[in-house]
């Protein structure tokens, strides 16, 4: 039978200076189905996605739509043809209500007044046909992320777009609102509209797609479906070689308490009440105690008077039998701290300075990196980043005087983990250490952990990924709403279990 | 494959050129100027302002006249730096010209009411554009106050005060402060000699040296010390900076405290010269402060680049004032140079135009590079297949 494909893309090439983002790739979209691309961080998705809306042209091959070949050279012509695109980042007016975000641009007027009844009935006409729930007249700063997505899949729909495009959609979503985008995801599927889903985790793509097309480093590795495959060929295709997905780590032998926290509040800076209360827990040397919850339930907050950032409103916070309560960031780092911080661009780096200079950000002030007369040892700088670089594998383009901005997301992140690891610490405060990175990374940030445990040093994770906190961690603690609700073992508990705690539907009380 | 690196790629080079860039440009469009009020005088005027000191034929005067506007140039470049130091830093120090003006103040008051010796004069200023600085520090670090306001607002309690201040020890006939040269000589700045290169020229003082040993010194802190290397973290990065540890109001205020000291000092470097003398009945704030935020941006935002920028400006402030005032409005230098200083604003753009350039010609020359790979290739096959043949 003769497959009938809505979009091909024949032997894509598209070049940057220095590399090719796309090297002769095909990608072939059938009517109706979910088409997941798969592929590491600079493989080239994006790239791919913009030649096809129109952002980037291609130096070579055609795009056919419906067997016409056709020039898409803005992303109007995109519109005209039916493709539509939820960015990962979603473009919407924040002081807009979500009707008006979806009309924007599209807007029915009569005398150049307005007509929103009409498309007030249009909008949830499609609402209930997809199952996309929103409150049309909530203004966008007001909702939640997965209804800002809703909102931005009506836009596409409401243009009456037939080609979807999902720019990894998932990243930003809570464990339950994935659940339910993969259900409208098929929805959509089964009323004819065909699904471009760009994505990196595979237990989406297996559970979601129809077919996958995997890149790497620019290349087409192939396509496969899914039905056919299993998740260790897919990580094999993206990755070029084996990929334990499993974390193997060996039994956690605790020994003496290393961070203790008794009662610790924290303000919160969105409201009144606090966004930490009352929290009392311990981390024990040799053993990884993972923070779990939805994002929002005061974990950010929880680091944040751990490490300083913010003051504590209340309790106490000992390291090493030593109260930090009050002391300075500095000084609790000196103390033997380490942070890998939530945000690596925004805390984690300085972007613009060099590698070098970024990797004694937390030592510059060590009389092995300065003398008596305030000026930086440059030479053992580079000489101390060099070792790092070697130790951690930390990639760029011009070694120690690559500034930070321009290397990847994946090379940044390890460069902060070289630095926090390398430096003398009893407790590492890890904060969502793998967010954004791809398989091959968090393989790798995951067994560092291990291996940070297994040299006596107490973790305190943070992590979102439900995977991430069942797999490594040796005990769960779970917050809800600045509580701590739950303490589990990671062997004897699964996904739902988590997922009540998570949501506030069951809690206990934890014992210290 | 080789990767020829254009020079146009260099940083250092982007810099000047973006700066010569807006120079060129702005004595374009003030010779646009020119010719629409007066088309006849406009040649004339144009070269008088870029000549300045060259307009004499006299070797002497062509001298003294030089040593005229390096006079000036000293005080600009410490403001210059003023506001580059507190740039670095990520604070807009527009209070500079307030800095400048308690400097004036503090350095005449000490010179003539309490009849100090020069240093003591220029440690006064230094102490009260320090001072001046740290309330905008304060301000800014525990009330988070915004760096301009305060700056701003500060700009005319200083000139009021300072007029005010002055008034003790001023002419009895005029608004001007007594002349050092009669009323205490110990404060007049040490010449060392450079007077007789620049024919009999007393006013030109140490200032001038010091002014750029001073930019030298500020060059060196800002690259190579844990200092330099906490401010430019700060100035890049505030929550970063805080992430590592570094204490940011502690270094807010004293970036504005530096800052602050070196307007101030600038001030001094003015006025203990003897080249002017302060009005006291002035009621707009000396440009001073305000040429140093040009001089700055045009100077690329690097201490050693302001030293330079500093003299051009000056250098066509006082080529300026030479111009026909017959036929020239004598705010015509003003607009000339503020016409440039506007562009300095550019540089950040120009800068960018050229890279984006840069970053064009790079994809054709690597499309042009693989297109010939391609007909080599192509050749190549050609001719195997001619071999088969």
């Amino acid at each position: 039978m003769q497959d009938v494909y809505t979009i091909e893309m024949l032997n894509i090439t598209k070049r940057f200076p220095g590399i090719v983002a796309n090297d002769n790739i095909t990608l072939r979209l059938k009517k109706g189905e979910i088409h997941a691309l798969l592929g590491e961080n600079g493989a080239g998705k994006s790239t791919l996605m913009s030649v096809l809306f129109g952002l980037y042209q291609a130096e070579e091959g055609i795009i056919k739509k419906d067997g016409k070949e056709v020039k898409i050279t803005n992303p109007n012509i995109a519109n005209d043809l039916g493709i539509g695109m939820v960015h990962q980042h979603f473009k919407l007016v924040q002081c807009f209500s979500v009707l008006d975000n979806i009309i924007l641009g599209v807007e029915t007027t009569k005398n150049g007044i307005l007509q929103k009844a009409e498309a007030r009935r249009k909008v949830m006409e499609l609402s209930e046909k997809y199952g996309l729930k929103v409150d049309p007249d909530a203004l966008v700063e007001d909702i939640t992320v997965g209804m800002q997505q809703r909102t931005e899949i009506l836009k596409m729909l409401y243009r009456d777009n037939d080609i979807l495009i999902f720019d990894e959609p998932t990243a930003v979503l809570t464990p339950s609102e994935i659940d339910e985008l993969m259900q409208i995801m098929k929805n959509l599927a089964k009323e004819g509209k065909s699904i471009l889903f760009i994505s990196h985790k595979l237990n989406e793509i297996m559970e979601v797609a129809d077919r996958c097309s995997v890149l790497r480093r620019g290349k087409y590795i192939g396509t496969v479906d899914i039905k056919d495959t299993t998740k260790e060929e897919l990580s094999r295709m993206m990755v070029g070689r084996d990929v334990q997905l499993v974390v193997s780590k060996g039994e956690a032998k605790p020994g003496e308490t290393v961070l203790s926290v008794r009662d610790m509040s924290v303000a919160s800076k969105l409201h009144h009440n606090n966004a930490v209360k009352n929290v009392s827990f311990d981390v024990r040397r040799g053993e990884i105690v993972c923070i779990a919850g939805i994002d929002g339930n005061g974990q950010t907050e929880l680091v944040y008077g751990l490490s300083g950032l913010e003051p504590i409103v209340g309790g106490s916070i000992n390291l090493c039998g030593k109260d930090i309560s009050k002391a300075s960031i500095r000084s609790r780092s000196t103390s033997g701290m380490s942070h890998i911080p939530e945000d690596r661009q925004k805390h984690g780096l300085i972007l613009d300075y060099s590698l070098a200079y970024n990797l004694v950000l937390q030592r510059y002030f060590e009389p092995k990196f300065r003398n008596a007369l305030g000026f930086l040892k440059e030479k053992e700088i580079n000489a101390y980043a060099n070792e790092l670089i070697d130790q951690y594998d930390v990639r760029s383009g011009q070694g120690t005087a690559t500034i930070v901005r321009s290397m990847s997301g994946g090379n940044q992140q390890k460069a902060i983990i070289a630095r926090e690891m390398d430096k003398e610490h009893d407790l590492l405060i890890a904060v969502q250490p793998t967010r954004g990175l791809d398989v091959g990374a968090i393989e790798y940030i995951h067994r560092q952990l291990i291996a940070q445990r297994d040299a006596g040093k107490a973790i305190l994770l943070v992590s979102l990924e439900l995977e991430e906190v069942l797999s490594v961690s040796d005990r769960i603690l779970v917050m809800y709403e600045g509580e701590i609700v739950g303490e589990l073992d990671p062997a004897k508990t699964n996904r739902e279990e988590l997922g009540l705690y998570m949501s506030g539907a069951r809690r206990e009380a934890v014992k210290v | 494959m080789k990767q020829k690196k254009s020079i146009l790629a260099n940083e250092t080079f982007q810099s000047i050129a973006a700066s010569v860039l807006c120079i060129v440009i702005g004595m374009l469009i003030g010779y646009i100027v020119l010719l629409v009020i007066n088309a006849k005088g406009a040649n004339e005027a144009i070269t008088t302002l870029i000549k300045n000191y060259f307009t004499f034929s006299s070797k002497k005067l062509i001298l003294k006249n030089l040593g005229n506007t390096l006079i000036k140039t000293a005080p600009l470049i410490m403001c210059a730096l003023s506001v580059q130091f507190c740039y670095k830093a990520g604070l807009f120090n527009i209070g500079a010209a307030g800095q400048y003006v308690v400097g004036a103040g503090a350095s005449l008051y000490a010179a003539l009411g309490w009849h100090m010796p020069w240093f003591v004069c220029v440690l006064f200023a230094m102490c009260a554009g320090g001072i001046y600085g740290a309330i905008v520090g304060f301000l800014k670090a525990f009330r988070n106050v915004n760096e301009v306001i305060s700056g701003i607002m500060l700009n005319w309690i200083g000139l009021y005060l300072v007029n005010m201040l002055l008034s003790g020890v001023k002419e009895t006939t005029s608004p001007y402060t007594l002349d050092l040269a009669k009323e205490n000589t110990s404060a007049l700045m040490p010449t060392l000699g450079m007077e007789k290169f620049f024919s009999n020229n007393t006013h030109v003082t140490i200032a001038i040296p010091l002014a750029v040993i001073i930019a030298i010194v500020i060059w060196v802190i800002q690259k190579k010390t844990v200092f330099g290397y906490e401010l430019r973290a700060t100035g890049i990065n505030k929550q970063g900076a805080r992430y590592a540890g570094m204490k940011e109001n502690t270094n807010i205020i004293l970036t504005l405290v530096i800052g602050g000291a070196l307007a101030g000092t600038g001030a001094a470097f003015q006025f203990l010269t003897g080249y002017e003398q302060w009005t006291t009945t002035m009621s707009s704030v000396p440009a001073m402060g305000f040429n140093g935020i040009a001089a700055t941006f045009l100077g690329g935002l690097h201490p050693v680049g302001t030293v330079f920028a500093s003299y051009f400006i000056q250098h066509i402030t006082s080529g300026g004032a030479r111009l026909d005032k017959n036929i020239y409005p004598s705010q015509i230098s003003d607009l000339i140079s503020g016409i440039i200083i506007y562009l300095c604003g550019f540089v950040l753009f120009f800068k960018y135009a050229i890279n984006l350039r840069l970053q064009a010609r790079a994809e054709k020359e690597l499309r042009l590079q693989r297109q010939r790979e391609e007909n080599a290739s192509s050749a190549d096959a050609k001719e195997e297949k001619g071999g088969d043949k």
